[in-house]
This record gives structure tokens, C-alpha cells and sequence, in this order.
């Protein structure tokens, strides 16, 4: 098993350097121009100038081998050295990936960003995993009865409208209809400035989290119940199960333990493979509830033709995807004694 | 043997597509899928000669149109509303006036906020959304399947092909998505006209990166069905591979390609919906579902109603759509079907 791990992690090295370079020369194809957006009366020599001093009067070739050594190994380092409060080599004067519009390093950017993404898809897997998998597990067990009628119902409706409708909708009946000093008004703005300090401000962001949370979270828990239902399903007609059931055990046991653990396992890897779709969900979601997180970042730096910024972003998102599918793959075969790599 | 006879017998025979017709129809959620489909289909294509009022007419007098829907809640005065819908008044408890609700049935959902009709904008951008849908998903269907069928046929060209296909699964496709519009946009713009250049732009970027899940599943199968005796057979008497892969191997996979396409469609026109959402689609003189959902969120205030029925539209299309794909799959098979 380690050997496999081992052996996968090496081939993700490749994987994601060939990723970073698909995303550069994407970006580099493009016949757009970063001064564009800039007063048309500047004059022609000074643009010339600006495009010099962002780096883009060397070749393709040498921008992207920079970027390398940007993200690869200045920005390693300076974490370690903000860490550890150490001074790694020339610490001062480390050239950074730096956003071209805010001039600022683009890894302080996402730190920044990154915790109000992380809790609002965190709350929302879990709160997804917690509706989606009894539902999964009651509908497989009486199959065919009105649960499960109505739980294939619901969640074939929950994995067909789009975030973008269920969003406006919960905004249109928490916000608009519902009126300003019920209880169930819900804030259509998240604020991410607002502090947690006592029980009132715990309260307000609760109320304000429900909306973002309760949109993603119904998406995936359609999905999730889906899988989770045939993978009861498989298991109950199992052998096994008959033999359980004929050597005496309660029927609760045979389902919450032998079913149960068996019919995890193809779930787990789902669950793991999913995460990143849910960043890119976020995306939508946070462009709704103007969630100021890694989404709606990347949106800005694509208006703002702030090529560094979404290059790493984009290509964080691709270390995402590269890292739960091999998250996925080993957990698979931990979970699983029939599956070995070796 | 008399002729009444034979047409009895005849009428005992059972093609497959019969078998599988009859099996589609016990799937009421795919029957039903496929009836609001139609009709949504029906609606979009003659639709726009039937409800003559040009899309992008700026009636500026009749703008921010309340729908008829909302004469339900006028209370004793519904059956008025309906009739005589100009006359209606009623008291609006914030200004303590009576004030006029403003619905028509010259508009029958409501206008912008520019006074354009919204059930014509909603019929011609589901034209352009049902367009992109089914046109990204023949792109991607096809490349998925070319790949797939040389991906499982030809073993020297299985590894890179897989490999590509594990790399483009690989990628993030949501960002890159926007990025590619953003930054290409503008050249297509100029080169083929506002409207075809991004109606290209889009369809190309969703086909390009929706095949991979079709050339997966197609790869998987024509690697068993190489197997099989009467490939063996074939090649045996000499039958050149082209041949081999249209008549023996393309007509027995055309069940999960059906069932891909018609999945397909459904996140094709949500891709197309979330671009268009978050404003990087179609120019807003030019409506799509999505557009039209997009443009009407800034609204939401006065008039839910705006973002209601694109959204709608939107979810109707798509749920009808996974619907019937799922009645496809248990229809086509064989394990299922005649159960």
C-alpha cells in the first residue's frame, strides 16, 4: 500500500507540473492585453513601459519557468520562514507571484480568502453528508416504499436545479417574502467582517450561514443519497447478509454494521472525489450570497485580466482535483481487503 | 394459411426498439420527462410565431409588468383582475395609497425593466439555451466516442489516449471555463458577429470539455465487445477495422451513448445557464435562460417573478431531460428490459 502511495504521489508530480503548463499557455494564447482596461489616454511608450515592467517582454518559455520558481519554491520557503519566524536565504527581497492589480502577493491573497470558502463548503459536506446518508440508507432498506418514492423523487429534483435557481429561490422566500423582523428572515449578504463574540453575534452567524450552506449542501445530499441507496441496495442482496440474518443477529445489527460498513466504501471515495466539484460550486454560490471566498477571487482576477492571480488559483483548484482523486483511490484500497495495488 | 393468419403472426414479432419502447413506457417519470420536453421543445421552436411580440421591443410604458399570476392575491377583486386587468387597485400598506397593480394581459408573465416582454424573451432565449445544449452535447458525444472507440480498439493508442482523458479529468474545468471565455471573447466577437462568435465560443468550450465521462464508459465497452466471437469472426474473413468498428462495434454501443447524450444535454444547458449567470455568457440583448435569470437577480426585490420563470424553465428542462436518460438506461438494458 505504501508502495503504491509512493509511487502515486510521483506521478502526481508530473501531472500537476503538466496541468500549471495547459493553464499557462491557456492564459498565454490569449489576445488579450493587460493594459487594456487601463485609460485610453495613456500614451503608447508608457504602455510599452508598464508591459516591460510586469514581466512580459521575455519569452513564453522563461515567464513560465519563473512562475515555476515563484510558487514552487519562493513561496514554500516564505511560508516556512512566516512560520517558524525565520529569515531562509534572502528572505527580503524573494520575488513573489505578485496579482498585478492589487500588487500584492498573490499567496497572502488566497490565505486571505481562503477561510470563508473552507467554512462555508466544510459546513455544507457535512451538513450534506448528515441529511444524504440515513436518507440513502432507509430508502435502500424498504425500497419501493413512499420514503423511497419521494427520497428518488426529491433528490432526482435536487441534482437537477442548478445552484445558481435554488440559491435566488431560498433568497426570493427568506428575504424578499419573508418579512424583515420574523424569525425566519435570513441576511442575503454574508458578512465576512463580522466577528464572533457573544451569543447574539453566534446567532446572527448562524442565520447568515444557513442560505449558502443549505444551497450547496442540498446539491451534493441529492447526489450523495443516490449513491448511497444503490450502494445498500448491492449490499443487501448479498449472501452474507442471509447468513447474518439466519445465524440469529437483530436486524439493526445486520444493517447499521455489516450492511452499513460494506456499503461505505464505495461512498467514502465519492465523498472524496466530490470535494473539489464543491469548490467549483462555490464559485456560483459565493457569486450569490457575495461570500467574499476563493470563487469569487477567481472571478474578479478573470474581469481584472489579472493573469498571475488566476493562474495560481486555477491551478490550486487543479491540485484539488489531483490530490482527493488520489486521496480517493488509497482510501478505496484501505477500506476495501479485496482491492490491493500491489 | 389464410392472410388473416399471417398478420397475426407478424403482429407477435418484437423488434428491439419495440422491446425497449414498451419498457420505456412503465418509467412514468421518464413518460412524463419526455412530455414536458415536448412540449417545452414544442414551445421554443413555435413559440415565437405564435406569441408575435418581438423579444426585444422596448414597450418603456409597460415596464416593470407585474405577471397575471399576481391577480390571485388582489383577494375580492381577482375575477376583475383577470377581465379588466388596467382597472385594479389596491392598497399598498407602506405608502397607505391605493395604488394601481400593474398587470396586463398584453403581457401575461411581465416585462423588464425596459418594458420588454418576457414571455417572448423567455421563448427565444429557450431557442438559444435548448440550441447550445444540443449542439455541445453532438460535440462532445462525438468526440467522446471517437476517442473511446480508438481509445478500446487500437491497444498502441489505449495508454495516451487514457492518459489524456485521466489529464482533461484532471483539470478544473469550471475556472478554465471562464477564463477561456474571458480572455476569448472579444476575437471571436470580431471575427463571426456578437451572437455567433460567442454562440461558437461556448459550444466549443462546453464540447471540449464534457467528453471524457462518454469516452470512459464507451472505451470500457468496446474493450469487452473485441472479445466476442463475432468480432472474431469478422476479422477472420478479412473485414478491415474501419468496417469492423461502424458495422459490428458502433451499433452495439449505442446504448450508453444514448444514455450520455441525453445526460449530455442536461449539464450542457446548465454549464451554459452558470456561464451566462455569472455574466460571462451571452451578451444581454441576446436572452438565455440563464442570461434572463441573471439579469432579473438585480431586480429580485420588486419583481421575484423575473428570476422565477427562467429559473424555471431551466429546472423543468433539465429535470425532464435526467428523467428520461434514466428511463433510457433501465429500457436499453437487456438485464432489465422484459422483467
Amino acid at each position: 500500500m505504501l508502495n503504491y502511495t509512493i509511487r502515486r504521489l510521483m506521478f502526481t508530480i508530473p501531472t500537476l507540473l503538466f496541468i500549471s503548463f495547459v493553464i499557462f499557455l491557456i492564459l498565454d494564447m490569449a489576445p488579450n492585453d493587460p493594459t487594456g482596461n487601463l485609460p485610453m489616454t495613456i500614451p503608447p511608450e508608457v504602455r510599452e513601459k508598464i508591459r516591460i515592467s510586469l514581466g512580459l517582454d521575455s519569452p513564453m518559455y522563461v515567464r513560465y519557468l519563473l512562475w515555476c520558481k515563484q510558487f514552487f519554491i519562493n513561496e514554500p520557503l516564505n511560508l516556512i520562514g512566516e512560520w517558524f519566524n525565520v529569515c531562509i536565504g534572502a528572505c527580503e527581497d524573494r520575488l513573489r507571484v505578485r496579482s498585478w492589480a492589487t500588487r500584492s502577493p498573490v499567496v497572502d491573497l488566497i490565505a486571505e480568502r481562503m477561510p470563508q470558502t473552507l467554512w462555508v463548503v466544510g459546513m455544507s459536506y457535512v451538513v450534506s453528508i448528515v441529511i444524504a446518508l440515513p436518507i440513502g440508507v432507509i430508502s435502500a432498506y424498504k425500497q419501493y416504499s413512499w420514503f423511497d418514492q419521494v427520497g428518488t423523487f426529491v433528490s432526482m429534483v435536487g441534482f437537477s436545479i442548478p445552484t445558481f435557481f435554488t440559491g435566488v429561490m431560498l433568497i426570493v422566500i427568506f428575504s424578499v417574502w419573508v418579512p424583515n423582523d420574523s424569525i425566519f428572515w435570513l441576511p442575503s449578504i454574508y458578512d465576512t467582517t463580522h466577528q464572533v463574540t457573544d451569543w447574539p453575534s453566534f446567532w446572527f452567524q448562524m442565520r447568515q450561514m444557513v442560505m449558502p450552506v443549505m444551497v450547496l449542501a442540498l446539491y451534493n445530499a441529492a447526489q450523495l443519497s443516490r449513491f448511497m441507496r444503490a450502494s445498500m441496495l448491492d449490499n443487501l442482496s448479498q449472501d452474507y447478509v442471509r447468513t447474518a440474518r439466519a445465524k440469529g443477529l437483530k436486524e439493526k445489527t445486520v444493517l447499521l454494521v455489516h450492511v452499513l460498513r460494506n456499503s461505505m466504501i464505495p461512498v467514502v471515495t465519492v465523498i472524496a472525489l466530490s470535494v473539489p466539484q464543491v469548490f467549483g460550486g462555490a464559485i456560483i454560490t459565493e457569486q450569490i450570497f457575495r461570500v467574499n471566498g476563493l470563487g469569487q477571487l477567481l472571478i474578479i482576477g478573470i474581469q481584472g485580466a489579472d493573469i498571475p492571480l488566476v493562474q495560481t488559483l486555477t491551478f490550486v483548484f487543479a491540485v484539488l482535483i489531483v490530490l482527493f482523486n488520489l486521496v480517493a483511490d488509497i482510501l478505496y484500497g484501505l477500506l476495501d481487503p479485496r482491492i490491493r495495488y500491489d | 394459411m389464410t392472410s388473416a393468419d399471417n398478420t397475426q403472426v407478424e403482429a407477435k414479432n418484437r423488434s428491439l426498439w419495440g422491446d425497449v419502447w414498451s419498457q420505456f413506457r412503465t418509467h412514468k417519470g421518464a413518460m412524463l420527462g419526455m412530455i414536458v420536453f415536448a412540449i417545452i421543445l414544442f414551445g421554443v421552436t413555435a413559440g415565437p410565431f405564435l406569441w408575435k411580440t418581438d423579444p426585444q421591443y422596448l414597450d418603456i410604458r409597460a415596464k416593470n409588468t407585474f405577471p397575471m399570476v399576481s391577480c390571485f392575491f388582489t383577494g375580492s377583486q381577482m375575477a376583475q383582475c383577470f377581465t379588466d386587468p388596467t382597472s385594479i387597485k389596491f392598497f399598498d400598506p407602506d405608502a397607505e395609497v391605493l395604488e394601481r397593480i400593474k398587470v396586463s394581459w398584453a403581457h401575461p408573465i411581465g416585462t423588464d425593466q425596459l418594458g420588454r416582454d418576457l414571455l417572448a424573451q423567455l421563448l427565444q432565449g429557450g431557442r438559444v439555451s435548448l440550441a447550445v445544449g444540443m449542439t455541445a452535447m453532438l460535440l462532445s458525444l462525438v468526440l467522446g466516442t471517437v476517442v473511446g472507440v480508438v481509445a478500446g480498439y487500437f491497444k498502441r493508442l489505449d495508454g495516451p489516449l487514457m492518459r489524456a482523458t485521466d489529464l482533461f479529468l484532471a483539470l478544473p474545468l469550471l475556472p478554465l471555463l471562464l477564463v477561456i471565455i474571458m480572455l476569448f471573447r472579444d476575437t471571436l466577437r470580431n471575427a463571426f458577429g456578437p451572437e455567433t462568435g460567442i454562440f461558437l465560443l461556448i459550444v466549443f468550450i462546453i464540447g471540449i470539455t464534457s467528453w471524457m465521462q462518454t469516452a470512459r464508459i464507451v472505451r470500457g465497452d468496446v474493450l469487452a465487445l473485441k472479445e466476442r466471437e463475432f468480432i472474431l469472426a469478422a476479422n477472420s474473413i478479412g473485414t478491415p477495422s474501419n468496417r469492423i468498428i461502424t458495422r459490428h462495434i458502433l451499433p452495439n454501443i449505442l446504448s450508453p451513448i444514448m444514455v450520455s447524450a441525453t445526460l449530455g444535454v442536461a449539464t450542457a444547458i446548465i454549464t451554459e445557464s452558470a456561464l451566462s449567470f455569472l455574466g460571462l455568457g451571452f451578451p444581454s440583448d441576446f436572452p438565455t435562460w440563464g442570461r434572463l435569470l441573471f439579469d432579473g437577480t438585480t431586480f429580485i426585490q420588486q419583481s421575484p417573478a423575473r428570476v422565477i420563470w427562467p429559473g424555471l424553465a431551466i429546472s423543468l428542462t433539465v429535470l425532464s431531460v435526467n428523467f428520461i436518460g434514466d428511463g433510457l438506461r433501465d429500457a436499453l438494458d437487456p438485464r432489465i428490459r422484459g422483467r
